[in-house]
């Protein structure tokens, strides 16, 4: 009785939380017309590279008018955590062979807030399977939508579309800092070392350069 | 074409990540030194790409009053804790319309 429970509750989390978050689909689609990217482009990247925040931040280099090797190496280093949550996960879900080439896709943010807050071991992988196809759906259907929408619109700043890309990274960081002032500074130094490197580096190099921060903060 | 590539380059690179993590030995994630250095870098990575995304165009430093009207509604969006879709709206929301009147 109370696995049936476990399990429906882990379902209705994971579809919220799948349909939710997958609806800012949307922005990624605006964010990448307007940096300039196809929309095949925008949608092979939700396909494939399927993690927000590196999706975002190729994107937003891209249209910066960036180094393409330092844009795509700042949305690899960004999709670096998603190696830690996988080693965190692996216990959890017990995956082999080629599930876990399927499930290795679904390794972000959201499923694995979703899986980690299960009360158990079962409950968790239905809640990263829910998670994880609500997501990749609204996630794929929204960016596409996004996109073909954006790329009718003309002018993107005239509907302030370019805003969208810093808020939605603000929006990622906001929870992070709100819980720790050692994580505020942080973000302020690796702001600054960005803005101070600009006129001096190809774009994209700039926000690589940020991760140097983190190396001081570990060295002390 | 070379678009293309960067973004082969990011979807192989982006999945190998993934499958790194759920494949590795389970001792890694005991190393104190990798889990800090996994918490950190986002947190850099994303500040500067907020720092340059607003105020960096084409390699130079541009103070762009609309958009930083737009971030500064995300601001107070995010302390009324509206939902992620309304923080967006209101940003580029705010950001057109303060460029309508700006001329």
């Amino acid at each position: 009785m109370e696995q049936t429970t476990h399990r429906s509750a882990a379902v209705r989390d994971g579809l919220g939380v799948g349909l939710a978050v997958g609806l800012s689909g949307l922005a990624f689609g605006a964010a990448a017309i307007t940096a300039g990217l196809s929309v095949a482009q925008a949608c092979v990247l939700s396909l494939l590279a399927f993690t927000g925040a590196s999706q975002f931040a190729l994107a937003g280099a891209v249209g910066a008018g960036g180094d393409l090797m330092a844009a795509a190496a700042g949305a690899l280093l960004l999709g670096g955590r998603n190696t830690l949550y996988g080693l965190r996960l692996a216990d959890l879900l017990r995956v082999r062979g080629p599930r876990r080439l399927l499930a290795a896709q679904g390794v972000i943010d959201e499923t694995t807030a979703v899986t980690l807050a299960q009360p158990s071991p079962e409950a968790a992988r239905v809640g990263f399977t829910t998670t994880f196809a609500s997501l990749y759906v609204t996630w794929n259907l929204t960016t596409l939508a996004g996109a073909l929408g954006t790329s009718f619109l003309g002018d993107p700043g005239m509907f302030g579309l370019d805003a969208v890309g810093p808020a939605t990274f603000l929006a990622i960081l906001w929870p992070r800092l709100a819980g720790s002032v050692q994580l505020r500074w942080l973000a302020v130094a690796g702001a600054a070392v960005a803005l101070c490197a600009t006129p001096f580096f190809p774009p994209g190099v700039p926000v690589l350069l940020s991760a140097v921060v983190v190396l001081a903060v570990l060295a002390r | 074409m070379t678009l293309w590539w960067a973004i082969a380059a990011v979807c192989a690179g982006c999945y190998a990540l993934k499958l790194a993590g759920l494949a590795a030995p389970r001792r890694v994630l005991d190393h104190p030194r990798v889990r800090r250095f996994a918490e950190l870098v986002p947190v850099a990575l994303l500040a500067a790409l907020i720092a340059v995304q607003m105020f960096a165009e084409h390699g130079e430093l541009r103070f762009d009053p609309a958009r930083t009207a737009g971030l500064c509604a995300a601001v107070v969006a995010l302390v009324l804790r509206a939902p992620f879709l309304v923080i967006l709206a209101t940003a580029a929301a705010v950001t057109a319309l303060v460029r309508v009147f700006m001329g």
